[in-house]
């Protein structure tokens, strides 16, 4: 185990805002890409749904 | 406008075969890849934690860089993904541009948005490790630039294909660009020989022992099947969106729409 407390962990010797700025936006990005994958989705089976409705195509 | 063609071809497996071309239509990897989608994403969550807990928990401080050097769990995983990633791309797209096949244009542009994600990430990681142990947020050397130069050809990429209303000349177009630029992969990986370069040579290769503590390159491949398990769920979900949007027109759509979910 690398870490003595919490607070240690937190600090990573002295580095925490650029290992923390990487693993930030890394997981930002990510959970980003996510939410737009999902946002497509719905969109896309909304608008063909509508189509449906409509009765066309 | 193209009808289905692929309703009038018996694609079934015969003699007990898996028949593969029977998933290079759109519509019968269409349901494999919802299939799969969830497997690789639900992977690709047990590796990144289980790399993040190694990287964070087993893998021991470093003696020249502290603890800054934890950045390279993410940092490595995410620039071979970036390089990876636009190889795999740019087979689809060759693949499409030789066979004239859909759903390979497709997969390549739904591969294309992750890579610049993976491409981004690495510059970004780079930057912020760059910084306390060169000093420097950025330099014009060659790994650098040719890795920038990466994430321009995904933009690009994207672009190119936003920029043209039909899709399949979208592809064909795409294709070209992405051929083309696969001259660069090299570049980027051979950078750190071929020149000069302030960027550390490779760590890992092909051809030699890793040049770390195992538990350090432990937690980095770890991370790195994870990165490629997140790519592989996303490509196959965006290639779904992708498929729906364009075959908006088909018959089997409009039977998949008649489905309720």
């Amino acid at each position: 185990m690398n870490w003595g407390s919490w607070s240690e962990f937190f600090a990573m010797g002295g580095y925490a805002l650029y290992v923390w700025g990487s693993y930030a936006v890394t997981l930002g990005l990510m959970v980003m890409e996510i939410v737009l994958l999902a946002l497509r989705g719905r969109s896309i089976h909304g608008e063909l749904g509508r189509a449906r409705e409509r009765g066309g195509p | 406008m193209r009808v289905c063609p692929e309703k009038t071809v018996n694609w079934s497996a015969e003699g007990g075969r898996i028949n593969w071309f029977k998933y290079s239509s759109p519509q019968t990897f269409f349901p494999l890849a919802g299939m799969l989608a969830p497997w690789f994403g639900a992977l690709a969550a047990v590796f990144c934690v289980a790399g993040l807990y190694i990287g964070f928990f087993i893998a021991p401080t470093d003696h020249q860089q502290g603890e800054a050097y934890r950045i390279i769990f993410i940092h490595v995983p995410a620039a071979w993904m970036s390089m990876f990633l636009y190889l795999v791309m740019a087979f689809w797209a060759g693949v499409g541009l030789m066979f004239n096949t859909r759903l390979s244009g497709m997969m390549a542009s739904a591969l294309a948005p992750t890579g610049a994600l993976f491409t981004f990430i690495a510059l970004w990681t780079g930057s912020l490790w760059g910084k306390p142990t060169w000093g420097t947020w950025w330099v014009w050397d060659a790994r650098l630039t040719s890795e920038l130069i990466l994430l321009f050809l995904y933009l690009g990429f994207m672009a190119l294909q936003a920029a043209i209303d039909e899709p399949r000349r979208a592809d064909k177009a795409g294709a070209v660009l992405a051929l083309t630029g696969v001259v660069n992969i090299p570049i980027i990986y051979f950078s750190v020989r071929w020149w000069n370069t302030l960027h550390q040579g490779a760590s890992v290769s092909l051809t030699s022992a890793p040049t770390m503590a195992a538990t350090m390159f432990a937690g980095m491949a770890v991370m790195a099947f994870g990165f490629w398990f997140y790519s592989i769920a996303t490509a196959l979900v965006r290639v779904r969106c992708i498929i729906l949007e364009r075959e908006r027109a088909t018959d089997w759509v409009a039977d998949y729409m008649r489905v309720p979910k």
